[in-house]
C-alpha cells in the first residue's frame, strides 16, 4: 500500500499537525516505507485467531464509583497556556 | 578506593547502615559527578536542593535503625515520569515548561522507601527512539567509546540518559522505561544491567504513556542484585493503575540462591539472524556455555512468529501513541503556539503539536491514525493484534513444555555512532529493537546482562527472557550469568 499525497495530506489532517504542502511528498515517502514494512504481517496466516485484547489474563479490577479526588480547580489549572476565571481558554470554537 | 557514587546499590546499603558514610555524603559524591559529567547530557534537570533534603531526612531514618532497602540510594529518573513541581517533559518541546502537580506512584515508592533523587534524565521524545537522539535536549552521548577513537557513540534509546547515568556513574541507578526495548538495549549499550519487569507489575500511573499495552517501568543498575533490590521497591499493586497487578510481590533479592541446576534454558532458532555480527552468535555461544557450566539444561526451541514481531509492534505502539499522544493539544499543558488573526481552534491544534511535537513522534502519530483510520483497521491494526496473539502464543508453548528461561542476544550490534543511522532510513533504526521488541508484545519479563566486550572495546548484553510474575527466577538465571561472565569493564573517563 503506497500512500500518495492526498492520503498523507489526509492523515496530517486527521492528526491534527501542520504539515506544509512541500513536506507532503516526502511525508508520503516515509510513510510508504513504513507501511511497506508492516505488509509482512499479510505472510501469516491468522485465520481463526482472535485479536489480542489485554495482555494478562487477569480480570481488571473495579472499585465503587464514588468521588475519590476533587477541589483542586488551582492544580488542574496551574500548567495551563492559557487560563482565565477558573477555565481553560481557548480561541473562539462557536460563532 | 573507588569515591561512593561508583558504589552498587547493595555496597550503598551496607556502608549506609554501618554508618560508614552518610547519606548526604553519598549524595554529594553524585552531585559532583553529575556537574563533572555535563559533557555527556544525560541529566537534564537537576534538582541538588531535593537530593540533599532527602538525604539528611534518610539519615534521621537511618540513625532511628528505620532504614528500607532504598533509603539514601541517590537515583536518576528519567523524564518520562512526572515528578511533583520538577520539570517532567518527556524530552519533548510539548511539554516544554510543565511541572506536575502531582507524584507518580514509582517516584512515590521510591521516595517513601527513603531513595534520592539528583534529577530527571534525557531520553528520547516520548520514549520513541533507540539511540536518544530525537530528545529535546539534544542528544546524550554514551561514556564508551570505541579503542583509539573519540567518536561520539549513542548510549542506546529510549532510556539512554539514564544508561549513560548509571555506566558513568553519575548516580547508584536510574529508573527506565521499556515499550520494544528501551531498558535492555541501552543496559547493553553501556555495560550495565536493566529489567523490564511483567507487564502490570510495576504501576504506570504518572508515567507518561507512549503505547499503554506495552509500557512498562523498570530499573537500571550495576549488578544484578542491585535490579533486584530497586525492583522490589518499585513493584506492587496501585489502584491508580487497572493493569497493575493486585499479586504478592515477592523478596527478589532472596531469589538470587546462583542455583539454576536442572533449569530447561530454550535458545529460540528463529533469533540467529542473518547479517548478525559474528562477535553477537559468539557472545551468545558463550552464555550458553555458562549456563550450561553452571548445571542448566539447554534445549534448542522454536517461537515461529518472531520475525513478525516488528512489523507488528510498529503498527500497534504507533496506533497507542497516536491516541495517547492526542491530549498534547495546547490546551491544559504545556506549549501552545502562537495564533495569527483569524485563527481558531483547529488552527491552534495543528500548529501547537507541528511546533511542540519531534519529526519522529509526529512520524509515528501519523502512522497510527492512519493504521487506525476507517478501512485500514482491520487491515492493519486488526491484524497486528492478531499476530501478537500468535506471538505470546509460540512463549505460552515453550513455557508449557517446560522451559523456564530463554537466553537471546539483547541486541544485533554494539553502539553505533551518533549520527550514524539517524538520517537514513525510520525503518532501520526500528531493528535495533529486534530481539527485544517480542518480550513486550507478549508481556514477558527480559533482562539484559553484559556479558563481554566487542573488538571495538565495546561492551555487549545477553537478554534472559522469564516467564510472567517470575522475574525472581528470572534474576536469579541472570544472578548466574553475571558472575559467571565476570564483567567489570568500565568506560575510561574521558567527560
Amino acid at each position: 500500500m503506497s500512500i500518495d499525497i492526498d492520503t498523507a495530506r489526509k492523515v496530517a489532517k486527521l492528526a491534527r499537525i501542520r504539515v506544509e504542502e512541500a513536506a507532503l511528498p516526502e511525508l508520503a515517502r516515509e510513510l510508504s516505507g513504513i507501511l511497506g514494512f508492516m505488509e509482512q504481517l499479510n505472510e501469516v496466516n491468522v485465520e481463526g485467531v482472535e485479536p489480542m485484547t489485554s495482555v494478562t489474563p487477569m480480570r481488571l479490577k473495579r472499585r465503587a464509583d464514588v468521588v475519590t479526588d476533587g477541589n483542586i480547580q488551582a492544580q488542574v489549572l496551574k500548567n495551563a497556556p492559557d487560563a482565565r476565571e477558573g477555565f481553560f481558554a481557548v480561541p473562539k470554537v462557536v460563532e | 578506593m573507588t569515591t561512593p557514587n561508583s558504589w552498587t546499590i547493595a555496597a550503598a546499603r551496607e556502608a549506609l547502615r554501618k554508618g560508614e558514610i552518610s547519606a548526604v555524603d553519598l549524595t554529594m559524591s553524585c552531585l559532583t559527578a553529575i556537574d563533572a559529567g555535563d559533557g555527556l547530557n544525560a541529566f537534564v534537570h537537576k534538582t541538588p536542593e531535593i537530593a540533599l533534603e532527602q538525604a539528611r531526612a534518610a539519615d534521621a531514618r537511618l540513625k532511628a535503625g528505620d532504614a528500607p532497602a532504598m533509603c539514601g540510594i541517590p537515583l536518576g529518573i528519567k523524564d518520562l515520569f512526572c515528578t511533583k513541581g520538577v520539570p517532567s517533559q518527556a524530552a519533548s518541546n510539548i511539554l516544554k515548561g510543565f511541572k506536575p502537580e502531582y507524584e507518580s506512584t514509582v517516584t512515590t515508592k521510591l521516595f517513601d522507601a527513603g531513595a534520592v533523587m539528583l534529577g530527571k534524565l534525557s531520553m528520547d521524545e516520548f520514549a520513541m527512539g533507540s539511540s536518544n537522539e530525537t530528545a529535546c535536549y539534544g542528544n546524550v552521548v554514551s561514556p564508551w567509546r570505541r579503542k583509539g577513537d573519540t567518536t561520539a557513540l549513542t548510549p542506546g534509546g529510549s532510556s539512554g540518559g539514564s544508561a549513560s547515568a548509571v555506566a558513568a556513574d553519575l548516580c547508584l541507578a536510574a529508573t527506565g522505561t521499556d515499550t520494544g526495548g528501551s531498558i535492555r538495549q541501552p543496559a547493553a549499550f553501556t555495560g550495565i544491567t536493566g529489567i523490564k519487569p511483567t507487564y502490570g507489575r510495576v504501576s504506570r500511573w504518572g508515567v507518561v504513556a507512549f503505547a499503554s499495552s506495552l509500557d512498562q517501568a523498570g530499573p537500571m543498575t550495576k549488578s544484578v542484585r542491585d535490579a533486584a533490590i530497586f525492583l522490589n521497591a518499585m513493584s506492587g499493586h496501585d489502584p491508580k493503575d487497572s493493569t497493575s497487578a493486585d499479586i504478592a510481590v515477592p523478596d527478589f533479592e532472596a531469589a538470587l540462591t546462583g542455583d539454576i541446576r536442572g533449569k530447561k534454558i530454550g535458545i529460540p532458532r528463529e533469533y540467529r539472524l542473518d547479517g548478525i555480527p559474528a562477535e553477537i552468535d559468539a557472545l551468545w555461544q558463550q552464555g550458553i556455555e555458562m549456563l550450561r557450566d553452571a548445571g542448566a539444561e539447554i534445549v534448542d526451541i522454536s517461537l515461529p512468529h518472531t520475525k513478525y514481531a516488528l512489523p507488528a509492534y510498529y503498527v500497534i505502539a504507533p496506533a497507542e501513541a497516536s491516541s495517547n499522544l492526542a491530549r498534547y493539544d495546547g490546551v491544559r499543558y504545556g506549549h501552545r503556539a502562537k495564533l495569527a488573526q483569524g485563527d481558531g481552534i483547529t488552527e491552534m491544534y495543528e500548529k501547537t503539536r507541528a511546533e511542540g511535537f519531534g519529526k519522529e513522534v509526529q512520524r509515528r502519530i501519523m502512522v497510527g491514525t492512519y493504521v487506525l483510520s476507517a478501512g485500514f483497521y482491520d487491515a492493519y491494526y486488526n491484524r497486528a493484534r492478531k499476530v501478537r496473539a500468535l506471538i505470546k502464543r509460540d512463549f505460552e508453548q515453550v513455557f508449557a513444555a517446560g522451559i523456564d528461561a530463554i537466553l537471546t542476544p539483547a541486541t544485533p550490534s554494539s553502539a553505533f555512532g551518533l549520527g550514524e543511522i539517524a538520517s537514513a532510513d525510520p525503518v532501520e533504526m526500528y531493528l535495533n529493537d529486534v530481539f527485544t521488541v517480542t518480550v513486550n508484545l507478549a508481556g514477558l519479563p527480559g533482562i539484559s546482562v553484559p556479558v563481554g566486550l566487542d573488538a571495538k572495546g565495546l561492551p555487549l548484553g545477553l537478554q534472559l527472557i522469564g516467564k510472567p510474575w517470575e522475574e525472581g527466577d528470572l534474576l536469579n538465571h541472570a544472578y548466574v550469568l553475571e558472575r559467571a561472565a565476570g564483567f567489570v569493564s568500565k568506560p575510561e573517563k574521558w567527560w
